[in-house]
């Protein structure tokens, strides 16, 4: 009898996930539902390549607008295997409640779907702020996790920097967008007001959208507590150099202060900053009853607020089944969910949502929130869903995932691989921290056990050689 | 098997080459270079080359 399966999830990991049950030998048909309106796409290129397409250099005067979403969405569409094109695309509609028991998944919209096994690709959604101030569309309060969300930014970074040269009358470019070379280019407008741009966090993609808005001419802060950016992953002593590397480029950086509330009406204005790790946490004197405008702390002046605090995995939709969900939703490691004391239909999880153990490094379960990720246990979430349906035995070899990333920086290209933030030691093993450009080596450990490398500015011939260290 | 490159994209991350090293290659000016045409048997690489590209520069043709 064939067997219907619902990816719940329609990014990475649900593209994936359906191309690995057909390569599995799953011939039943497959429905992948998605909460946005578009088929899977890549999402890095939006905090660095897309986010800067055109509003750099190449625009004329008249072909400014800002490209459509559409277009935008085929820029970093996927390509879909041919095994996949008799999947059904549900797009546009989350699912919102499941029924384990019955194998019944219910959509925003209302619709109802029934599948003999489910597979959870869900991903993340940006943590917000909940603070004081303008708050919503048009507020100039930005997160980046969606197309959605990159067409809205770069709509109100389009204006801003029209409206940064447009407000210089002498500027025989005005009206017009900047044209800007590659690279930190902040400087080739130097006299003209340029647009305030903060980030709000300083993780990877904190700090690639900052890099980007330099770039495009944007006068940029990183307002980031808990210490130089990229602290948890590349250990205190890289995080300070490309800290360094970044303020060399032209990035402010505000560390161990925490944004406690944002000025203005309508729109923002500026970034209220206080002492402290916990943002919200700090004292507000005067506080709702005046409106939240009497603040302690500085104020930054902002004309775009980019949100990057991190992620919130969807698991919510599974809710009521038994299930533990405390962080994604806990699998084994054959990336079955764990399923307690649940009757029902076989679930298994993928990419950011799947908290499993990695026996490559320990017997904890971790969700990794790298992009290598969904590729690695879509293939193995595939294989042991199909063994579960068509009562074939379960694959129970080891599934030691070998996590990897990118990111782009400016002039740095970092390359990390396997899970340095587990490490409690860490050490240049090659290159200099005052020339980052020039190409390093951090080798991170735990008890004395290899456990990560970050390559920055590592020709890609070396690559090889790092990950099949990490896989010995 | 036909694949295809789209340079416009590539920025020589060379994971392909280390998904499947009997078709992509990385110079040693630090480029990528190819086999655009090769044996069917190589196909399960090819695939894997083109789901590892960050960049998803790489088209499988037929």
């Amino acid at each position: 009898m064939t067997k219907h399966v619902a990816v719940v999830g329609a990014g990475l990991g649900g593209l994936r996930a359906a191309e690995q049950l057909r390569a599995a030998g799953h011939d039943g048909p497959i429905t992948v539902i998605g909460a946005e309106a578009h088929l899977p796409y890549n999402r890095p290129p939006l905090s660095k390549e897309l986010l800067a397409h055109e509003l750099l250099g190449g625009s004329g005067a008249d072909d400014g607008e800002t490209e459509t979403l559409a277009a935008l969405h085929q820029r970093v569409e996927f390509r879909r295997r041919a095994s996949v094109a008799d999947v059904t695309f549900r797009l546009g509609a989350a699912v919102t409640e499941s029924d384990l028991p019955s194998g019944t998944l219910t959509l925003a919209d209302g619709d109802t779907v029934r599948a003999d096994g489910l597979i959870a690709a869900t991903g993340l959604r940006p943590r917000r702020l909940n603070l004081p101030g303008p708050a919503g569309l048009g507020s100039g309060r930005h997160v980046l996790r969606t197309i959605d969300d990159l067409a809205g930014l770069r709509a109100e970074l389009r204006a801003a920097l029209r409206e940064a040269v447009a407000l210089e009358p002498s500027s025989p470019a005005a009206g017009r967008v900047p044209r800007l070379a590659a690279g930190p280019a902040a400087t080739a407008i130097a006299g003209l007001p340029r647009p305030r741009v903060v980030v709000v966090g300083g993780g990877f993609v904190g700090c690639e959208v900052a890099c980007t808005a330099l770039s495009l001419g944007c006068e940029v802060t990183v307002v980031e507590p808990l210490g130089p950016p990229m602290l948890r992953v590349l250990g205190a002593e890289l995080a300070t150099a490309v800290q360094a590397n970044h303020e060399r480029a032209g990035i402010s950086f505000v560390i161990g202060q925490a944004v406690i509330a944002y000025t203005g009406q309508d729109r923002v204005t500026g970034v209220v900053i206080a002492d402290g790790t916990d943002p919200g946490s700090a004292r507000i004197p005067g506080g709702p009853a005046s409106g939240g405008h009497a603040l302690a702390g500085a104020v930054l002046p902002a004309d775009l607020v980019i949100e990057a605090i991190g992620s919130i995995p969807n698991t919510e939709w599974l809710a009521g089944n038994g299930l533990d969900l405390s962080d994604g939703v806990l699998c084994d490691n054959k990336l079955a969910v764990v399923a307690g004391t649940y009757p029902g239909v076989p679930v298994t999880a993928v990419g950011d949502v799947a908290r499993f153990p990695n026996p490559l490094f320990d017997d904890v379960p971790r969700r990794v929130e790298h992009w290598s990720m969904p590729t690695d246990t879509a293939r193995r979430a595939a294989a042991t869903l199909h063994a579960q349906l068509s009562g074939a035995p379960v694959d129970t070899t080891p599934f030691r995932p070998l996590p990897s990333f990118w990111s782009d920086q400016g002039e740095l290209r970092m390359w990390s691989f396997g899970s340095p933030g587990l490490a409690d030691d860490v050490e240049i093993t090659e290159g200099d921290l005052r020339e980052l450009t020039q190409g390093l080596l951090a080798t991170y450990r735990r008890g004395g056990e290899l456990v990560g490398s970050v390559a920055v500015n590592l020709p890609p011939l070396r690559h090889r050689a790092l990950r099949e260290a990490l896989l010995k | 098997m036909r694949i295809e490159v789209d340079f416009n994209v590539c920025a020589d991350h060379g994971q392909c080459a280390i998904a499947a090293p009997d078709i992509f290659r990385i110079n040693d000016e630090g480029h990528l270079v190819f086999d655009a045409s090769p044996d069917e048997a190589l196909r399960a690489d090819a695939e894997d080359a083109a789901d590892a590209c960050p960049e998803q520069a790489i088209t499988i043709l037929d």
